[in-house]
């Protein structure tokens, strides 16, 4: 670390912070453009329907509508592309309906756009949209995962008689099954993962905008990354040319990968503007959110786990169906495989895994990626399958984790489900956790809680993930549609300042802060003196985005290899300038010095020269200074870590307390230490709202029973208790910052933390498990058919 | 339409506006003022808190007629030019805030909590931060941030 900078390792406060704690944020809807209008869009009240006829004439003719927009004003253009393509086990590719803008003569969910009233104000255009009448006619919703497999009320797709989308496999099912028969103990467990809809507190927005002068367009939207929209909708939906479209994605109020897809209200907007000649905005309230926006999770699986009499895992074995919803949205297909199965080993040394997938259209709201990404599911199915076995082989929970971690000196260590760890150490994170949580004195905490009629639990948690996604050739090889590296741009401007163009994008993350704490670090120059850039598509010369942990281990490493270009260029400038060779010269806290002598000259000189290059080695080098570095990683990374989680249950009621959770890390090298905390902090409430509090939750019909903050329970500051963090460091071996990435570890392995806390609470009554969200009401239940 | 006449931020506004218009659609879009924000529609979230005449009140949730003659204060009112009121210096200081979408909100009834209660325990903060919703912190550091910006309030 420097120390004379806010560099890497200090807690420096956000620089963001102010514009939003002022109130100066500027996020999509607070933009108005000149002549601006607004869009509401009609959408289906029914989960599955053949539409008739839409008669928009008395919408049409309302005060103030401009427009009223159906599915023949997108005949000319494509439908919402997906991203990743996965083959069935034969090597058939999966089935991929169309998506249309709007619905093309069948809607296939809740909230499915129908009809998009434009009018000069949203009141306008909302009396507009109420005035527009659709003729439908109903047909059976396809609901229930196992029974659209198996006793299909309907086909949500022609092209899907039985509404399979694939059926995919990892691993050798024959090897798996003769683990299992020569096993001394198997243990089986069903569940569901339950559906989450995601709820960054930002309602998604766009606004379209058309410039008839020369043909440009420009969207500004709610996304994790612009230049991703602007890929898949120029390219694939609108064809608009990139030089041609501008994506601007300002302040996001947080995403949680809702806000990575590309949504049909960003082409309908950008459609729209070109069509009447004026902006047109569009923003979503909640009850839209809820039937518009990707829902996470949703999965039904039966997971076996097969253990030698010493609780030695022999073989993991597993069948999940994956909900798709009604459409495949952008990043869909490869959550329950891609991200999901390959994670099933898990920090063990299981020498042999088998899983199914089945991934299941239905009439419900598109599901794709939320905060984790399969990797919830992975950590849930294991972490769950191994608390149970070790009750049943009567084995410390923690002792039967110990027993089959992968060990320090194993790494790299390749796993029997493709993914190769490059480092960790999973003892020490255990024990960390383990100390800091007083796991050992449980046993008096029971007693007390007990006396007081209350029955307490302590649950484990030993999750990993792969972040840092991805490297392309890998991905590619999996089906995956686009690249996964990272672009950033170093602009050291003439007088020493630097504007850092990154293609990450900050939501809530940071990245203001800790990517100039990088450079400030790696350049020895004052933070204030160091802009980050991110967002618009017109500044940043290109980017994939913020999603799956990946800012900083590709994001950031991108960042380091262009200040690398920058330093080595500002050497040679300075070796002409004090007349040594570039060999000779080193750069170290802001200065470039020739080595061994006391000659040195500051990075503002060599700045000011490469722009002033009166003194210059012109015939070797360009002026300028301003450096592009696009970097691809080697491999993903694996943050890894244990949670301990401290629940205490009333029996009477059924009601929950999380008394405790405590959280022990690794994220290889941590920039802020604030920043990685306050992410940690995140994720553990969504992980335990996923486990106590949240499900999207549809009725037999597919209308969603949970379409507002009524009905969908939102964990709140109420609800949870603080908690504690530490970190333990190994670092990633194959990125220059040695960093893993830290957004979505909370979610990840905090669940099955809180379900193994509540089975260990109920368990002497006798109870085996309990489904996420374990509300008062599954708990009272569980605790009276144990009774029985 | 009606005509609204308030004070917001010490300053007097007064409008014509379709009776139906809701506080926080005076204050973003008539006033353009956008630091309050709406993060919901069925007056859950907090995302839309504002101070009418010295309490905290969701903007979502009150008619611009109500807010008539009354003092308003929005995020923008609470500290002078480039200044921080000792409850936004305390976020800052506490990471109390991710993507800042909540963070207005929040800082209105914190503050707003703190007048009533100028000493809170955590749980009495938990407890009087029910109606807002933040989805990004896990509200740990938006605990600390309100015990430190309730002292500072006190002097
Ligand atoms: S917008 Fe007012 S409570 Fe949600
Ligand atoms: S900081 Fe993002 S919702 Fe609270």
């Amino acid at each position: 670390m420097n120390d004379s900078v806010a560099g890497i390792g200090a807690r420096v406060l956000r620089r963001e912070d102010f514009r939003f704690i002022k109130g100066r944020g500027k996020y999509v809807d607070d933009m108005v453009l000149p002549r601006q209008t607004y869009a509401v869009i009609v959408r289906s009240p029914h989960a599955h329907a053949t539409v008739n006829s839409i008669d928009s004439s008395a919408a049409a003719a309302m005060p103030g509508v401009v427009r009223v927009l159906t599915s023949k004003d997108f005949e000319a253009f494509g439908g919402l592309p997906c991203g990743w393509l996965v083959n069935n086990q034969n090597g058939d590719p999966m089935v991929e309906p169309k998506h249309p803008i709007l619905a093309e003569g069948k809607v296939r969910h809740v909230g499915d756009p129908v009809a998009v009233v434009i009018a000069n104000t949203k009141a306008q255009a909302r009396d507009a949209a109420d005035a527009v009448v659709v003729d439908y006619s109903e047909l059976p919703a396809v609901v229930n995962m196992r029974q659209a497999l198996s006793n299909p009320p309907a086909a949500v797709h022609d092209e899907a008689p039985g509404n399979l989308c694939y059926d995919w496999a990892l691993g050798d099912k024959e090897t798996v099954d003769a683990a299992f028969a020569g096993a001394a103990h198997v243990t089986r467990l069903e569940f569901t993962n339950n559906r989450l809809s995601p709820n960054a507190m930002e309602p998604r927005c766009a606004i379209g905008d058309y410039d008839r002068s020369n043909g440009d367009h420009t969207l500004y939207t709610t996304s994790q990354n612009p230049h991703v929209i602007r890929l898949l909708m120029g390219a694939f939906v609108l064809s608009i040319p990139e030089h041609k479209l501008r994506v601007y994605a300002p302040d996001v109020g947080g995403g949680f990968g809702s806000k990575i897809y590309h949504y049909a209200e960003e082409a309908i907007v950008t459609v729209a503007a070109k069509v009447i000649g004026r902006p047109v905005k569009w923003t979503s309230d909640r009850t839209e959110a809820f039937l518009s926006d990707a829902h996470g999770r949703d999965h039904v699986t039966t997971a076996e786990l097969a253990l030698d009499a010493d609780g030695k895992f022999l073989g993991l074995r597993c069948d999940t169906l994956a909900n798709m919803g009604a459409y495949l949205s952008t990043f869909a297909p490869c959550v329950p495989t891609y991200l999901h199965a390959t994670l099933l080993a898990g920090q063990y040394k299981t020498p042999l895994i088998y899983c199914n997938v089945k991934a299941v259209f239905t009439n419900t709201v598109p599901v794709d990626a939320y905060r984790g990404a399969g990797r919830p599911e992975a950590t849930y199915l294991l972490e769950r399958v191994i608390d149970k076995a070790a009750r049943e082989m009567k084995i410390d929970p923690a002792e039967i984790r110990r027993r089959n971690f992968i060990q320090p000196d194993e790494f790299p260590y390749q796993t029997p489900v493709a993914l190769v760890y490059d480092t960790g150490n999973y003892e020490a994170t255990l024990s960390a956790a383990l100390a800091a949580s007083d796991y050992a004195g449980i046993a008096a905490r029971k007693a007390e809680a007990k006396s007081r009629g209350k029955l307490r639990g302590i649950g484990l948690s030993c999750y990993i993930e792969a972040c840092g996604i991805a490297p392309s050739a890998v991905v590619g090889s999996l089906g995956a549609r686009a690249g996964l590296y990272e672009a950033a741009t170093i602009r050291v401007n003439p007088t020493g300042s630097i504007s850092v163009l990154t293609g990450s994008h900050s939501h809530g993350q940071g990245h203001e802060t800790t990517f100039a704490q990088v450079v400030a670090d790696q350049l020895g120059q004052p933070i204030e003196n160091i802009d980050i850039v991110h967002g618009d598509t017109a500044r940043i010369p290109f980017g994939m985005g913020t999603y799956g942990s990946r800012s900083i281990a590709v994001g950031g490493a991108a960042i380091v290899k262009a200040v690398d270009k920058i330093i080595a260029k500002g050497k040679k400038i300075a070796a002409h300038l004090m007349e040594a060779s570039a060999d000779d010269v080193v750069f170290e806290n802001g200065q470039f010095k020739v080595a061994g002598t006391d000659k040195q000259i500051d990075f503002g000189s060599v700045a000011l020269t490469a722009y002033v290059p009166h003194n210059f080695p012109l015939e070797e080098l360009e002026p300028g200074l301003e450096e592009t570095a696009f970097y691809d990683p080697a491999n993903f990374t694996f943050p890894a870590g244990s949670y301990v989680c401290e629940v205490e249950v009333d029996p009477e009621t059924g009601v929950v307390e999380v008394c405790s959770m405590h959280a022990s890390d690794d994220f290889g090298n941590i920039i802020n230490p604030m920043i990685v905390e306050g992410q940690v902090h995140g994720g553990l409430v969504q992980g335990i709202g996923q486990a106590l509090l949240e499900q999207a939750v549809y009725d037999d019909n597919g209308q969603l029973l949970t379409a507002s903050y009524n009905d969908y329970t939102m964990p709140r500051a109420d609800d949870m208790p603080s908690f504690t963090v530490d970190h333990q460091i190994t670092a990633c071996t194959h990125n220059p910052l040695g960093v893993k990435g830290c957004g979505e570890a909370g979610a990840i392995g905090s669940p099955p933390a809180v379900i193994n806390a509540i089975v260990d609470a109920l368990s002497e009554l006798g109870v085996e498990h309990v489904e996420m969200p374990a509300t008062p009401r599954k708990v009272w239940r569980a605790i009276q058919a144990a009774k029985k | 339409m009606p005509t609204v006449s308030m004070t917001v931020n010490g300053q007097t506004v007064s409008a014509e506006v379709d009776g139906r218009t809701l506080l926080v659609e005076f204050i973003r879009e008539h006033l353009a003022l956008t630091g309050t924000h709406v993060g919901c529609d069925t007056s859950q979230c907090g995302a839309c808190v504002v101070h009418v005449n010295g309490e905290a009140a969701k903007s979502c949730t009150m008619l611009a007629v109500q807010a008539n003659g009354a003092s308003v204060t929005t995020i923008e009112g609470l500290s002078e030019g480039d200044d921080l009121h000792p409850m936004q210096a305390a976020f800052k200081d506490n990471h109390g805030l991710q993507c800042g979408f909540c963070t207005p909100g929040m800082i209105m009834s914190a503050v707003d909590l703190a007048k009533r209660n100028p000493n809170p325990t955590e749980a009495e903060i938990r407890k009087g931060l029910e109606g807002n919703i933040c989805r990004c912190t896990g509200y740990h550091n938006i605990v600390k941030a309100v015990a430190q910006g309730a002292a500072g309030m006190r002097g």
